[in-house]
C-alpha cells in the first residue's frame, strides 16, 4: 500500500515495544460481536494510481462539463475564469496541507491571508468587518438569521420574495429549531421592499436579497432605515459575489448584516461545493459574529503578527453557550478568493463585472427578442428571469439534448405554481457571441 | 585559506559570532512580508481583460460609486507574495503534525488530480441531471463506500463540515421525536470529555445539554448515566473512540440503555479513523454518525477547510435524512430528490444550497478506490500502532493520563511538569523550535495539562523515532531546570510567541490606511 510506510518487520518491534502480541491486543476494548474477522465485505481492494485514475476518468466523462458547450446557468453559482496561478498557489503544500492557525507561530502564512481576506471582503462590500469566511452563502444566510435574533433578543424572522429558495429553506432549518418563527413572503420578482409591511415588534429581521434570485437589484437604503426605525435588523444576501465591482455594496445601503456566496471569485463551480461564505457586519455586532476571526497583534520583539481571535465566542471554549457550532471556515476556497482578489484589485474587478454585465444584456437582448419570450428582471446584473411560453424544465432538457446548457428553470429551485415557465439565465466573461447565439437558436427551436 | 585561481575563498570559515541583523528584513531562505495593502496599488492589476463594449447600462440605478479600496498586485508580485505567505506555514508535507483529533495524515496528490477532472470541477450543481450522471455516480458510490464501512442504512452527504453532520444527526433526531409525539425529550446526555462542537450543536438544535461525567479510567461513567437517564431525554452524543484515545468498552450497554429510556444514539465520528475497516458503528447500537472526511478519508485540512461531514443514519432515522439525496431510477440512471414533496420520507429541511462538498467526495472516493477494504482496515491498525508505540516510547519521560493501551492518539497530563516551571503552552511552543508542529493542548478539558498525540498512520518508524527522541530531550530539558527553553520558545520560527491577549483587548480585524490607524491608536 503506497501510502502506508510501516512493514511488517516494523511492526514486530513496535508491538514488541507496547509489550503486546498481536495487533488484535489493542483492539480489545471492542465488544466481540462488533469485531471483524477480516477486511469488510462488498468493497473492493486496494488499487494503483493507473487503475484509480481510469475509474475517475469514466465518472468524469459521464458529465458534461460546463466548458465543453455553450453554458448559461447561474442561480447561485457561477462560472468564471479563474488565472491558473491561483489554483497553482493554493496547491501549494504549505496552504494545502495545513490546519487551522491554532499554532500561529507556526502558521502565520494561514493567518495573514485569512486578514487579508477579511479587509478585501469588507471593502468589497462596504462594512466595518468581517469574518474569516463560512461554509457557503446558504449557511452565512443561516447563521446571519440566529445572530439578528441574539442581537435584537426577538423571535421573528422575514424572508422576502427575491431570496434565492435553497437560501431560504437553509435558513428556515437552522432558525425554527433555535425556536424562531419564520415568516416568508410569496415568491416575487421585484419586490423585495414588501418585508417591510410584515416587521412587527418581535421581527429580528428581514432578509432581502441583491442582486436578487431573478436578478433584479433593489436599493436598500430606504428600507434599511424603515426597517431599523422598528428595531429590526436588515440581513443582505447576494449570490454574485462580481456583482460589487459595478453594483452599490449592501453595506453603503445600510445593511446591519451582509451574508453571501464568494464561490464567483477564485473557486469552480465543483457541482455545487466547496464555496465560500462571506459574513460582514457592523463593528458593533461583532461580538456575536460566527465563525473565525484573524487579528493583528505583536510578537514578544514587537514585530507584527496575526492570529485568531475572540475566540471566546467560539464552541471550543464557550462549548453550549457559543455563537455557533461552527468549527472550520472555508479556509483554501477563501485563499483562493483572496489570491484572485489581489490579481484584480479594484479597478480588474470593475472591468471584470462590466463585462459580466455587458455579456448578460446582449444575452437578454438575444433571448427576449425571440416571440414568445418575456424578459422579467427590468435591472439586472449578470443574470436575469424570461418567462417561456411552455415549461421552462422542459426547454432547458431539449436544449441540453441539443449541447446548449441554456440556464435554470425556476422550479428546480422551488416548485411554486405561476412559476413553471421562468428561466433563469446567467452570463459571465466566459460567455462568447456564438455562445449567445447558440442559445438564441436553440431556444427558439425548443419552445 | 583556500582559494580557488580566481582569487574565491572555497572553504568554510568558522564563526561564533551572533547572527546580525539584515539591511533587508530578511533572514536568508525567510524573505519579509507585507500586507497586499502596502505593496499593492487601486490601478494595478494582474489579469488581463478584454475591452469593454460601453454597452449601455441596466443596472436600474444601482451602480457603485465607490473603490472597494482593494489593491492589485501584478501576476509576478501575487505570486511571490503568497510563496513568501505560505513559507511562514508548518504543512503535513514538511513534517510530521501530531494535532490530536485533528488527524493530519497524508494528502495523496492524485486526490487533487482527480477532484480537478472537468467532469467533476467544471459542473454547475443545476445542470439537468441527465448531464451530470457522473458527478452523481461519484456521490453513489462515495454513499456505498460509507454505508458499507459503517454498517449503517442510509447517509445525508450535503452538511459541508463535522459540526454541520452533527447537526444533521441531531436534527434528524429531533424529527424522529417530533414524528413520534415525543416532542418533551429535550435534554440530550454529554460526556464532559466531547468536543466543545458536541454541546454547541444541541443547543442550537433546541435541546438543553445535560453533563455526564467521566470515570476514572477516561470513559463514560457508567452510573452517573443511569442516574441522568428519564423520559425527558432525547439522546446522547458520544464520541468513540472517545477523546482521551480511549475505546468506550462499554459502548453495547450505553446504547441499550439508551434506547430503553427512548433515546438516540448520536456518535461523533471524528475518531473513526482508528476503526475504519476493523469496526462498524451500525454493530454497536449507533443512530447517527458523522464522518470526517477531511480527516478518516484524507481531504485535505487547507488551513481549516473546506471539510465535510457526511452523515450516515439508522434504520429509525434513514427516512428523516435531508434533501438533496441521489435515488436510482428504474431504467439503472441516477437521479437527485431535491424538494422535500418529492421525497418518500420525511426530510427535516435542507441544511445548504446545492449537493454539498463535490470537491471532497472525489478525493475520498479517490483515497477510499486507492486504499481498498484491506488498505482501510490496515491504515486503522498501523494509526493505532503508532500511536501506541509514541505512548510505550515516553511513557518514561512523561505522565501518561490513563494507563493500558490506547487507540489512535496517546493522552498524556502534565503532572510530570509540576515543580518544573514549564506549562503545556510553553511545551507546546517549545515543539515548534524542534520543527513539530505541538500536539493539541487543553483538550480534553477532563485531564489537566492535556497534551494529545496523533501521529496517524502516514509516519514511518524511523519518524517516530526522531519524533520519540526530540520529545524525550525536551522532557528532561524541562526536568533539569532549561526553564529558558520553553518560556522564551518558540526562538526559532518566523516570528516570536505572539500576544493573543492583545489582539482580544483591542481587535485591528481588517488592514486600515497609517493615518487611519494612528488615529485609533491615538484615541
Amino acid at each position: 500500500m503506497r501510502y502506508l510506510p510501516l512493514t511488517p518487520s516494523d511492526r514486530e518491534q513496535m508491538l514488541a515495544k507496547v509489550g503486546v502480541a498481536s495487533i488484535e491486543d489493542l483492539f480489545l476494548d471492542v465488544p466481540e460481536i462488533a469485531r471483524l474477522d477480516g477486511p469488510i465485505h462488498d468493497l473492493p481492494f486496494a488499487q494503483g494510481e493507473l487503475a484509480v485514475e481510469r475509474h475517475m476518468q469514466r465518472l468524469s466523462n459521464a458529465s458534461v462539463a460546463a466548458g465543453s458547450v455553450p453554458f448559461f446557468c447561474g442561480a447561485g453559482a457561477y462560472r468564471h475564469a479563474v488565472p491558473a496561478s491561483v489554483d497553482h498557489l493554493i496547491q501549494r503544500s504549505e496552504f494545502l496541507t495545513t490546519y487551522t492557525p491554532y499554532q500561529p507561530e507556526m502558521a502565520q502564512g494561514t493567518v495573514q491571508t485569512l486578514f487579508e481576506f477579511q479587509s478585501q471582503v469588507a471593502g468589497l462590500l462596504a462594512c466595518d468587518v468581517a469574518n474569516a469566511s463560512m461554509y457557503d452563502g446558504s449557511t452565512a444566510c443561516a447563521e446571519a438569521v440566529v445572530m439578528a435574533a441574539r442581537v435584537t433578543k426577538r423571535t421573528k424572522v422575514v424572508f422576502s420574495g427575491g431570496l434565492h429558495p435553497h437560501y431560504r429553506r437553509a435558513a428556515r432549518t437552522l432558525a425554527k429549531h433555535s425556536g424562531l418563527e419564520i415568516a416568508g413572503l410569496p415568491m416575487a420578482i421585484n419586490d423585495e421592499a414588501a418585508v417591510l409591511a410584515a416587521v412587527d415588534q418581535n421581527t429580528a429581521c428581514v432578509v432581502v436579497q441583491c442582486p436578487n434570485v431573478f436578478g433584479t437589484l433593489t436599493d436598500f437604503t430606504e428600507l434599511a432605515k424603515a426597517v431599523q426605525a422598528k428595531g429590526a435588523l436588515l440581513i443582505a444576501v447576494f449570490t454574485e459575489a462580481v456583482a460589487f465591482g459595478l453594483v452599490t455594496p449592501p453595506g453603503e445601503m445600510g445593511a446591519d448584516i451582509v451574508a453571501g456566496e464568494g464561490q464567483s471569485i477564485g473557486n469552480s463551480l465543483n457541482f455545487g461545493g466547496p464555496y465560500v461564505g462571506l459574513f460582514a457586519t457592523k463593528d458593533k455586532y461583532v461580538r456575536q459574529m460566527p465563525g473565525r476571526l484573524a487579528g493583528e497583534t505583536v510578537d514578544a520583539d514587537g514585530t507584527r503578527g496575526f492570529v485568531l481571535t475572540l475566540s471566546t465566542r467560539e464552541q471550543h471554549i464557550r462549548r453550549d453557550k457559543a455563537t455557533s457550532n461552527i468549527c472550520t471556515n472555508s479556509g483554501l476556497c477563501a485563499l483562493a478568493f483572496t489570491i484572485h482578489m489581489t490579481l484584480l484589485g479594484d479597478k480588474g474587478l470593475k472591468h471584470l463585472a462590466q463585462l459580466n454585465h455587458e455579456a448578460a444584456c446582449e444575452t437578454a437582448d438575444a433571448v427576449s427578442s425571440i416571440a414568445g419570450v418575456d424578459l422579467l428582471s427590468e435591472s439586472f446584473f449578470n443574470e436575469f428571469a424570461v418567462r417561456l411560453p411552455g415549461d421552462a424544465a422542459k426547454a432547458v432538457e431539449a436544449m441540453a439534448a441539443q449541447g446548449v446548457l441554456g440556464g435554470v428553470p425556476y422550479s428546480r429551485l422551488r416548485q411554486e405554481p405561476g412559476f413553471e415557465n421562468v428561466l433563469l439565465i446567467a452570463a459571465t466573461e466566459t460567455t462568447t457571441a456564438e455562445d449567445i447565439a447558440s442559445l438564441a437558436d436553440t431556444l427558439k427551436k425548443v419552445i | 585559506m583556500a582559494m580557488n585561481t580566481i582569487g574565491r575563498p572555497t572553504a568554510a570559515v568558522a564563526n561564533d559570532a551572533a547572527a546580525p541583523t539584515t539591511f533587508s528584513g530578511a533572514r536568508g531562505l525567510l524573505q519579509p512580508t507585507s500586507l497586499i495593502f502596502e505593496t499593492g496599488s487601486i490601478d494595478r492589476t494582474g489579469v488581463d481583460l478584454p475591452p469593454v463594449k460601453g454597452v449601455k447600462s441596466r443596472l436600474g440605478g444601482v451602480a457603485r460609486t465607490t473603490s472597494t479600496g482593494n489593491p492589485g498586485l501584478s501576476e509576478p508580485e501575487a505570486v511571490r507574495h503568497y510563496v513568501r505567505l505560505s513559507q511562514r506555514n508548518y504543512a503535513i508535507d514538511l513534517g510530521m503534525f501530531p494535532l490530536g483529533s485533528c488527524t493530519m495524515k497524508h494528502n495523496a496528490r492524485l486526490n487533487e488530480k482527480m477532484a480537478r477532472l472537468p467532469g467533476f470541477a467544471d459542473v454547475h450543481p443545476l445542470q439537468p441531471v441527465s448531464t451530470v450522471q457522473g458527478a452523481l455516480s461519484v456521490m453513489d458510490q462515495l454513499s456505498h463506500w460509507l454505508i458499507t464501512l459503517t454498517g449503517m442504512k442510509a447517509v445525508a452527504l450535503s452538511p459541508k463540515a463535522g459540526a454541520h453532520g452533527e447537526l444533521c444527526g441531531m436534527l434528524a433526531i429531533r424529527a424522529a421525536l417530533d414524528a413520534q409525539g415525543q416532542a418533551h425529550r429535550r435534554r440530550v446526555l454529554v460526556p464532559e470529555s466531547a468536543h466543545g462542537t458536541n454541546p454547541a450543536t444541541a443547543v442550537q438544535c433546541g435541546f438543553i445539554v445535560d453533563e455526564i461525567k467521566a470515570a476514572p479510567d477516561g470513559r463514560v461513567d457508567l452510573s452517573d448515566l443511569k442516574t441522568k437517564l428519564g423520559d425527558d431525554v432525547a439522546g446522547i452524543m458520544l464520541t468513540n473512540p472517545n477523546t482521551c484515545g480511549l475505546f468506550e468498552r462499554d459502548i453495547r450497554e450505553i446504547a441499550d440503555l439508551i434506547h430503553a429510556a427512548g433515546g438516540y444514539f448520536y456518535c461523533d465520528g471524528a475518531n473513526f479513523n482508528a476503526i475504519a475497516g476493523r469496526v462498524r458503528p451500525g454493530d454497536l447500537g449507533v443512530d447517527a454518525m458523522h464522518i470526517n472526511l477531511h480527516k478518516t478519508f484524507s481531504t485535505p485540512h487547507g488551513g481549516g477547510g473546506p471539510g465535510s461531514g457526511p452523515t450516515v443514519l439508522s434504520d429509525a432515522l434513514g427516512p428523516f435524512a435531508p434533501v438533496p439525496y441521489v435515488v436510482t431510477r428504474t431504467d439503472g440512471t441516477l437521479d437527485l430528490v431535491e424538494h422535500e414533496v418529492d421525497s418518500d420520507g420525511e426530510p427535516f429541511g435542507r441544511m445548504v444550497a446545492f449537493h454539498g462538498q463535490m470537491g471532497m467526495y472525489t478525493r475520498a472516493l479517490t483515497y477510499m478506490l486507492s486504499h481498498g477494504a484491506d488498505g482501510i482496515k490496515q491504515a486503522s491498525e498501523d494509526a493505532v500502532l503508532n500511536a501506541n508505540y509514541v505512548q510505550a516510547c515516553l511513557k518514561e519521560h512523561m505522565s501518561p493520563a490513563f494507563d493500558g493501551v490506547c487507540m489512535h492518539e496517546a493522552l498524556f497530563d502534565d503532572s510530570w511538569l509540576e515543580g518544573t516551571g514549564v506549562t503545556t503552552l510553553d511545551f507546546a511552543k517549545a515543539m515548534i523550535d524542534e520543527g513539530y508542529h505541538p500536539m493539541t493542548m487543553y483538550f480534553p478539558l477532563v485531564v489537566h495539562g492535556a497534551m494529545l498525540i496523533e501521529p496517524t498512520e502516514s509516519e514511518s518508524k524511523a519518524s517516530l523515532d526522531a519524533f520519540v527522541a526530540s520529545m524525550a530531550g525536551l522532557a528532561k530539558a524541562a526536568k533539569s531546570g532549561d526553564t529558558a527553553r520553553f518560556t522564551g520558545a518558540p526562538y526559532h520560527a518566523p516570528v516570536k510567541r505572539l500576544d493573543e491577549t492583545r489582539a482580544a483587548r483591542k481587535p485591528v480585524l481588517k488592514w486600515s490606511p497609517p493615518v487611519e490607524a494612528n488615529k485609533i491608536a491615538a484615541e
